[in-house]
């Protein structure tokens, strides 16, 4: 039964709701680097979106009361590098995102950006309509922008690809 | 001269200081900006750095041997023992002087993060691979409100052009040589402040045409000894402002 309960706590880590974005789960959301279960411990790496992310005392709060629900023990370790990328953002979170009015980040490639006015092309989250506008370059929280659609005129925020 | 552990503190310090001073006056906008927008965004701005000096200071108690915690040194140090330079701690002026200020020490903090990122120590080099990105969104910000306050009406112009005559005497500091800095490059820890200086002005300049702007030289004064904890009036002031509630509730939470 240790096998169950281990696997048990792992998921139950994985499924912590990121505080700000509750849609989506820190390990979609790429913040959760490792979880591991030795004896009745359970080591888990988390890694910040942004430097200052105040997030992060929350998140490491729920991770701790998760597992000390499951009657384990947690040593929760921040790891700053590798650093966070919108990269590490799954599949699932980024509808998340989408179904949650956020439009997700755009993935990024390894070729040159032109610096400057913003061309990038981000759907509206509501309508999917391609004519969106920056209000803002930032938003509620470090890791959002606002923007606005042109065609439904509703405002939205960007998960902003870093 | 300190040596290994306590050089690679006392550099944390000066890259902590910066940050962290520079948080605390970019959180003075917050309620006071042109427009709602602007106060989130200079907040956020102020909590990258924030976060940057958080981790700075943290590795600086842990190598120096004193066992002080992130909250130690920001909130129980006095003015001289902070490592930060005049330009930070200048009090806010207008929106225009704000801009200059943020464009010059964002493309300065780029500059120097994409040094540091090759640093020896590990968690310099963690700290600088986060936040080389952070300050090229910081200058990008700056840029674009330079460019519009320069390239906009005619008293937008001539306040920009006198914002950034006013913070002109605060930045050579930024570019000196100090006894720290220079150990720091030399054990591979560090950067070496003057070798930054070519690329910062190059990029800052090039702003600074395209905003159909002058960029000044003539300085008769310049700011120095920030980096041994000689900082002017001002600082005394934002200290009392950031450190007194940890210091009349000392052990305080909530």
């Amino acid at each position: 039964m240790v096998t169950a309960t281990a696997t048990d706590v792992v998921e139950a880590v994985r499924a912590v709701p990121d505080p700000e974005v509750p849609v989506i789960s820190i390990d979609d959301l790429g913040i959760l680097r490792d979880v591991a279960v030795e004896g009745g411990v359970v080591r888990v790496t988390i890694t910040p979106t942004y430097s200052g992310c105040p997030a992060m005392e929350a998140i490491r709060a729920r991770i701790e009361r998760v597992v000390t629900d499951h009657g384990l023990c947690a040593e929760v370790t921040t790891r700053l590098s590798p650093a966070w990328t919108t990269d590490w953002m799954s599949e699932r979170g980024r509808d998340a995102l989408r179904r949650f009015g956020v439009a997700p980040p755009h993935v990024r490639s390894d070729e040159p950006v032109a610096v400057g006015l913003s061309v990038r092309r981000v759907d509206c989250p509501l309508c999917g309509s391609h004519d969106t506008e920056e209000i803002s370059r930032f938003g509620s929280t470090s890791c959002k922008a606002l923007r606005r659609c042109l065609s439904c005129r509703e405002p939205f925020e960007e998960f902003k690809a870093l | 001269m300190p040596q290994g552990d306590s050089l690679t503190a006392a550099y944390c310090l000066h890259l902590g200081d910066d940050a962290l001073i520079y948080a605390q006056r970019l959180g003075e906008w917050i309620s006071r900006a042109p427009q709602i927008e602007e106060d989130m965004a200079l907040g956020n701005i102020g909590l990258d750095l924030l976060g940057q000096a958080r981790a700075l200071l943290t590795r600086a108690g842990e190598l120096d041997g004193t066992g002080r915690s992130e909250d130690d040194l920001a909130y129980f140090r006095d003015e001289r023992d902070f490592r930060s330079v005049h330009l930070v701690e200048q009090p806010r002026g207008d929106f225009g002087f704000e801009m200059a200020r943020l464009l010059w020490f964002a493309t300065y903090q780029c500059e120097l993060y994409a040094a540091l990122v090759d640093s020896r120590d590990p968690v310099v080099s963690a700290v600088a691979a986060k936040a080389v990105k952070e300050s090229a969104y910081h200058r990008d910000h700056a840029e674009q409100w330079v460019l519009r306050l320069g390239d906009g009406t005619d008293e937008s112009h001539v306040r920009m052009q006198d914002s950034l005559q006013a913070v002109l005497p605060y930045l050579a500091e930024l570019f000196d040589d100090d006894e720290v800095s220079v150990a720091a490059a030399s054990a591979g820890v560090g950067a070496l402040p003057s070798a930054l200086h070519d690329a910062v002005v190059e990029r800052v300049g090039d702003v600074v045409v395209r905003a159909t702007l002058t960029l000044p030289h003539e300085v008769t004064w310049r700011s120095r000894g920030g980096r041994i904890g000689v900082h002017d009036q001002s600082m005394g002031h934002l200290l009392a402002e950031m450190q007194h509630i940890a210091r009349s509730h000392p052990g305080a939470s909530w």
